[in-house]
Parts: C-alpha cells; sequence; structure tokens
C-alpha cells in the first residue's frame, strides 16, 4: 500500500533535513522525499501542511508490565499509549513476573507484541536471574532471542565484580548495559529528594550521592572494561558532570532522561501526591537546570519516559507506602514541545534528534531517520493543537501521572509504523 | 482571632494569631481539670474518633480525655486487631470510619503526610496527632502553652531542642511555632541526627551540648530511639548519653538558673536526661501532659464546637 505525506515540515536530524517535503510511503518503507511528489490513483494522501513528519520516536524506557502484572499494563495497552503519545517503537524492561531473564519470557513479549501490539517492541532482558544481583541470567540467549539490551532496572546490580562481569560478557553482543544507577546503601528507605524539601516534611530522603556514586562506579567499569553503559533516568547534576568528563575521555556511555525530571522539582511532593513519587526521585531546580543543558549539548543522548504504570490502589495511600513510578508515554512528547521547546530551551531538531536518530544509534535499531529504504515509522506532530492533559483519557491502563491537568500548545497528531497509521488524533 | 480551619494538620501552615486562639482556648479550659467534675457539654452528641495506626499511650489517651471531658463519644480505632490487620488500606479504612459520619477523626501515623491525605478524602474535621518525622501540632501547642506559664510571653526567648532532630515531627512542630511567636531556635545533637538544611528550617545548628544549652531559656530535649543504634546513626547509647545526657553538672555549668526542662517523653532515664534532671525543679515534663489535655480539648472544641448541623 502506498502513503502520501503531502507539505509537511519534515525533520529528520540523521538526514540533516528540516523543510517542508513530501514523504512517498511504499510496502513500509521510505520510498522517497523530495518536493511535489506525486503517486498513483489510490494511494492514500495525508495533507499535512502545518504538520511537523519526524521519524518514529522511540522510548528505550517502558515498563509493559507483561507478564504478571497485566492489572497494570499489557503490551495492547501500553503499546496502544505509546502509539497515541507518538512512539513507533518502546523498549520493555526486564522486571515482569516471571523476570526477563530467560528466553522463554523473551519469546513470550515478542509473541504478545506480533499478536497484540500496535507499536514495535523491543525486550530489554535482566543482567542476573531474578533480578537478584547474583548470577549472570542467561545474557547470550536473551541476545539471540531479541533483547536489545540488560538491565535490572528498578534495581542496581550493587555487586561491583558481578556487574564487570556483566559488561564483559555482553561485550560481543553490541547491547548495552543499562544502569539503574542507585547505591541501595545510600538511597536506604528514602522516598523522595534529600534535601530542603524532605527535612520539612520529615520523609526520608535520598540524596544525589546515592546517584552519582553508582553512575561514577559504571563509568570507571566501563573504562575497564570497554563496554558500552548507559545510564537510565539520569537526575542529578553530578551524574551530568560525571557522563559529560567521561565522554570526554572517550568512555562508552551514553545516558537517558525522563520528561519528569526534566520538569518537575522535588518541590511538587508537597501536595503528598504518590505520582510524584519514583526512583530516582525528582531532584532540585539546579538539577533540572543542568539536565536540560545537557540535553542540549549531547551530554545527554536521548528522552525516554521510564513509563510505571501502577493501580490506583498503589498510588492513593500514604506517601513513603506507594510505588514507585510515574506514566510518561502519551505526555511526554507535548510537555516537552511545551516546555522546552517553546521556551527556546531545546531546538525542535534536537529534540526529534534525542527521541528518535539517538535512541536508535545507541541501540542499533532500525530506523531512527527517514533515509529512503528507511523503515516507515513516523511521528506527525500538529504544533498548534492545544491539550489538556486529562488522565481519564489514557489509552494506558494505569493513570499515575504527575501531570494532570496541565495545557500544551503541540502534540501528537499521527502516529505510523511501517507505512500504516496506527493512531491518530 | 477566630478559627476557619476545616483540619489541624501542621504548625507550619498556621498564622501566628491562629496559634493564640488555640494557645488561649486552652489555657481557658484548663481549669476543667480542677473541677470535681470534669464535664462540660460542649460536644454534646459529638463523636471523636481516635485512629491510632502507631502505638501512643499518652497522646490517645490524652485525646480520649479531652474528648470525654466536653461530653462526646470518643471512640478508639487501633491498627492493630482491626481491619488494618487484615489488610485493609489506610485510604479505605478512612472511607469506612468516614461513612460513620464522625465529626472529628483525630490520626497518628508511622507515615509523614497520612493526616493530610485523610483531610483530601474526608468531610470530617481532621487532627494530626503525630505523623511519620513530619509533625505533632498538638505536641507543640502544649509546649508553647508550658512555655507561655512559665515565662509570660514568646517574644525574645530562646530554646535549644537537643537530640534525634532528623527524625523527630515533635521537634519540627517546635521550630515552626516558636519561630511564628518570634521565639529564637537552635537544635543540638550529633551530626547524623541533625537532619540536612537544618538551618533552612529557620534555626540554628550546634554540635556540643555545652554551646546549645548555654543562657537558653528553654532546652527541649529528645527521646533517642534505640532503632538509631542499629542504623548506625550513633555507636552506643553509652556514647550518646556521654555527650548527650543532660545531667544536674552540665545544667549547673552552662545553663541559666531560671532554665525550664522539657521532654515529650516518654523520657529514656540515664540516655537524655539523668534521673535527677528529670525530677528536677527545672523539670515541666509532668506540666506538659496536663497541659495536654487542656490544648487537646481545644482543638476538638474549635474544630467540632458551635458547627452543630452545619455543612462541612
Amino acid at each position: 500500500m502506498t502513503l502520501l505525506i503531502r507539505g509537511g515540515r519534515v525533520i529528520d536530524p540523521a538526514g540533516s533535513v528540516d523543510a517542508v517535503q513530501d514523504v512517498l510511503i511504499e510496502h513500509g518503507k521510505i520510498a522517497r522525499i523530495g518536493g511535489r511528489l506525486t503517486t498513483s490513483q489510490g494511494a492514500t494522501v495525508i495533507d499535512a501542511a502545518g504538520k511537523w513528519v519526524c521519524p518514529g520516536f522511540i522510548d528505550m524506557h517502558v515498563h509493559l508490565r507483561e507478564p504478571g502484572h497485566e492489572y497494570k499494563e499489557t503490551v495492547a495497552t501500553g503499546t496502544r499509549a505509546a502509539a497515541a503519545g507518538g512512539f513507533t517503537a518502546v523498549c520493555c524492561m526486564a522486571n515482569t513476573q516471571p523476570v526477563n531473564d530467560n528466553r522463554a519470557v523473551t519469546d513470550y513479549i515478542r509473541a504478545k507484541a506480533d499478536s497484540e501490539g500496535v507499536v514495535r517492541v523491543y525486550p530489554v532482558g535482566a543482567v542476573t536471574r531474578g533480578l537478584e544481583g547474583k548470577e549472570l541470567a542467561e545474557l547470550a540467549e536473551l541476545a539471540e532471542a531479541g533483547c536489545v539490551a540488560f538491565s535490572d532496572d528498578g534495581k542496581c546490580v550493587m555487586n561491583a565484580e558481578l556487574y564487570r562481569r556483566a559488561m564483559e560478557y555482553t561485550l560481543p553482543f553490541g547491547a548495552p548495559v543499562i544502569s539503574h544507577a542507585e547505591d541501595h546503601t545510600l538511597a536506604r528507605a528514602g522516598c523522595m529528594n534529600e534535601g530542603v524539601v524532605s527535612t520539612e516534611l520529615g520523609l526520608p530522603g535520598i540524596p544525589a550521592a546515592a546517584e552519582d556514586v553508582m553512575v561514577a562506579r559504571d563509568i570507571v567499569l566501563a573504562e575497564l572494561t570497554g563496554a558500552h553503559v548507559h545510564v537510565a533516568h539520569l537526575s542529578t547534576a553530578g551524574a551530568v558532570r560525571l557522563v559529560r568528563d567521561a565522554k570526554a575521555r572517550g568512555v562508552r556511555v551514553t545516558a537517558e532522561v525522563t520528561p519528569h525530571h526534566l520538569l518537575l522539582t522535588e518541590e511538587a511532593v508537597r501536595a503528598w501526591d504518590a505520582n510524584t513519587k519514583m526512583a530516582p526521585p525528582l531532584r532540585t531546580k539546579r538539577d533540572t537546570e543542568a539536565l536540560i543543558e545537557a540535553l542540549a549539548d549531547g551530554t545527554i543522548d536521548c528522552v525516554a519516559t521510564d513509563h510505571a504504570p501502577h493501580a490506583l490502589s498503589e498510588k492513593e495511600g500514604e506517601f513513603d507506602r506507594a510505588a514507585n513510578g510515574v506514566v510518561g508515554l502519551e505526555t511526554a512528547v507535548a510537555l516537552l514541545i511545551d516546555r522546552l521547546v517553546r521556551p527556546g530551551l531545546l531546538p525542535v531538531a534536537t529534540l526529534v534528534s534525542r527521541l528518535s536518530r539517538d535512541p536508535a544509534r545507541l541501540l542499533r535499531l532500525p530506523g531512527g531517520g527517514l533515509g529512503v529504504g528507511a523503515p516507515a515509522d513516523l511521528t506527525l506532530i500538529d504544533p498548534e493543537a492545544v491539550v489538556r492533559i486529562d488522565p481519564a483519557t489514557f489509552k494506558s491502563k494505569s493513570r499515575n501521572t504527575p501531570f494532570a491537568g496541565w495545557t500544551a500548545t503541540g502534540r501528537p497528531w499521527k502516529t505510523i509504523v511501517a507505512g500504516k497509521v496506527v493512531w491518530e488524533s | 482571632m477566630g478559627w476557619t480551619r476545616k483540619d489541624l494538620l501542621t504548625i507550619r501552615e498556621l498564622e501566628p494569631a491562629e496559634i493564640l486562639t488555640l494557645i488561649d482556648t486552652a489555657a481557658s479550659l484548663e481549669e476543667i481539670a480542677g473541677r470535681e467534675i470534669k464535664k462540660v457539654p460542649a460536644l454534646r452528641g459529638k463523636t471523636v474518633v481516635n485512629l491510632f495506626y502507631e502505638n501512643s499511650t499518652r497522646t490517645r489517651t490524652s485525646f480520649e480525655i479531652a474528648g470525654k471531658w466536653l461530653s462526646a463519644d470518643v471512640i478508639n480505632f487501633a491498627a492493630s486487631g482491626s481491619s488494618a490487620a487484615k489488610g485493609e488500606s489506610f485510604v479505605d479504612t478512612a472511607r469506612n470510619i468516614a461513612a460513620m459520619s464522625p465529626n472529628v477523626v483525630v490520626v497518628r501515623h508511622s507515615s509523614s503526610g497520612a493526616p493530610a491525605l485523610l483531610a483530601r478524602e474526608l468531610s470530617c474535621a481532621i487532627v494530626n496527632a503525630g505523623d511519620g518525622a513530619h509533625e505533632h501540632p498538638t505536641q507543640a501547642l502544649l509546649d508553647l502553652l508550658t512555655i507561655r506559664n512559665k515565662k509570660g510571653h514568646f517574644e525574645g526567648l530562646s530554646v535549644a531542642i537537643v537530640g534525634d532532630i532528623a527524625h523527630s515531627r515533635v521537634a519540627r512542630s517546635n521550630i515552626h511555632g516558636m519561630k511564628k511567636l518570634g521565639m529564637t531556635v537552635t537544635v543540638a545533637g550529633p551530626p547524623t541526627l541533625i537532619p540536612p538544611y537544618a538551618q533552612e528550617l529557620g534555626c540554628k545548628v550546634s554540635y556540643r551540648l555545652e554551646d546549645a544549652i548555654r543562657d537558653v531559656d528553654v532546652i527541649m530535649m529528645l527521646r533517642l530511639q534505640q532503632e538509631r543504634m542499629h542504623a548506625g546513626l550513633i555507636p552506643s547509647l553509652r556514647e550518646y548519653s556521654r555527650y548527650w545526657g543532660l545531667t544536674l553538672d552540665r545544667l549547673a555549668a552552662h545553663a541559666r538558673p531560671d532554665v525550664l526542662i522539657m521532654h515529650p517523653g516518654p523520657v529514656n532515664r540515664g540516655v537524655e536526661l539523668s534521673p535527677e534532671v528529670a525530677d528536677g525543679p527545672y523539670s515541666v515534663i509532668l506540666d506538659q501532659v496536663a497541659k495536654g489535655v487542656a490544648v487537646r480539648m481545644a482543638v476538638l472544641l474549635l474544630l467540632a464546637g458551635g458547627r452543630s448541623g452545619e455543612e462541612k
């Protein structure tokens, strides 16, 4: 089938394109890009005048919760949430039940994605068996089964020797190890950032040092092993500095940041809303400024949502007992356009790159650009549409967002996977 | 100044005039304790639920007596042996209690913010009887009433709060209240028991007992929980007591002769306070307990009294 996207502003950082162009899609691939393309009779034409036409966005940090926690999310609902948020591909973390620490679970997730998913799903395998931090999972077989990275996300592999061996063992697979960098001994029972607000509220705090110490360790181990370490959800100015220095030295370290760590601070916790509770916690204004700067200058490679669905019952109770994490797929793009691109903090092409080209490159995924012959995964954005975030409208099974009631100008308009429109506003 | 709030959740959010309203009301109710018949009909027909998720003898009893002297029906709901022990969530339990239409729910909970959660969820009045390491407003009010009773005023007084500040809701509520009423506050203890950014709360920080107690009008000693030792925050009770225990010798050497010694209880005798100090002439610990009932009567009265039949 043939699809012609006519007259949109094509923003393709991979090809250094930012111009009004037509995009012709045939057989699920980009066939041509140029001015005033014509097509055969019967082709579907999308009039994209005034819209942005971008490579499909990739969220490399999502919890789809299946198998095991289907009451929070499933592959079916999670991928629909992704599509509604403008994402054409997601990487799903291994902390399912059972854990994705063996081929059977990876196969199951991929089969579910094929039969029920609407966007591409790339599983992330566990580093250690059962996420227990004691023995390596069967990493080679996980890689062969299609895992694109390895992570015990949600937990930090505290044993440095074991983590070193994981980095070494995975060297041949070309898949990074993703660190949830949080020293448990420093974080202890903390449930928010350690700072002025935690002191006032009397909530146990997690110092920024809990992250910084572990990012420093992982950078040193990456240097030792030559492995590619990717740091998940960077949240502190100190970690930004460590990653920046390491990159300057040529260490193979990359990093991501979430929309909530870019846009919210510990002040949000004052309302006692457990939707402001996550690991790592919301930090300070100084940290958000450092994160935004690092996202702009490339120290941070990509934006990932850490979409972490939880049922209401896990979020409505006491703050210190509530589950960690927030959903993010359906709010990320609109908020980042409105809060970072519009005020001039981040060029639009940089945001598009951090959501498409950069995650594709660091995980070696197909897509990420609009070159001829590339998979026809596209995210179309209406930069003028105004959206008010209403959790009741989410495709996700869960509603745990800290952004309810926020408004934004600019939002996803259509999501196209392999040449097929999988969602439109 | 009148009282317009639905709940009493924190001292931090109160205006100085509101604090004084509470204290003045409590002072006017103190005489009830001396009557032969300790009962006034102010809250007849009103229901007060004591919802205690954490062990408490003193505070729960104090609220219970306060409610009964005001003729309210007081129901005690302890989390152990209740639906909470069967796995019912805090919010569900609260909604169930709300369905029985109480006028006031007094809540004690180990989680900071739990009373604020209830206040959002329920339409009746909520009184925070201590939440986590956050606030304990009625304790601060009774401490303030005790201080005014002994010193006659607040403005210009200096206070040292000594001990485990980091985990103390009593310290936080008192710091807010004392600052609002024009007092200066120094918090003192080993650095591991002083919360980060304590200065941001508006107090001075001292790491030496002798310095902290010099020339202050009030010394408030806090209870040291045994858990702090196991958590690696202090080496031993023995060492803590040696450097942070308040003894008569230390008082004589460094404190003013008219200093007040306060403690929210229960006291670890021989740890933070030597028995001679706890029972000595400087100590107003039992005055605090007595004033606790008056303060809780005032709180219940202002939140539930005179609003019979009104929609809240």
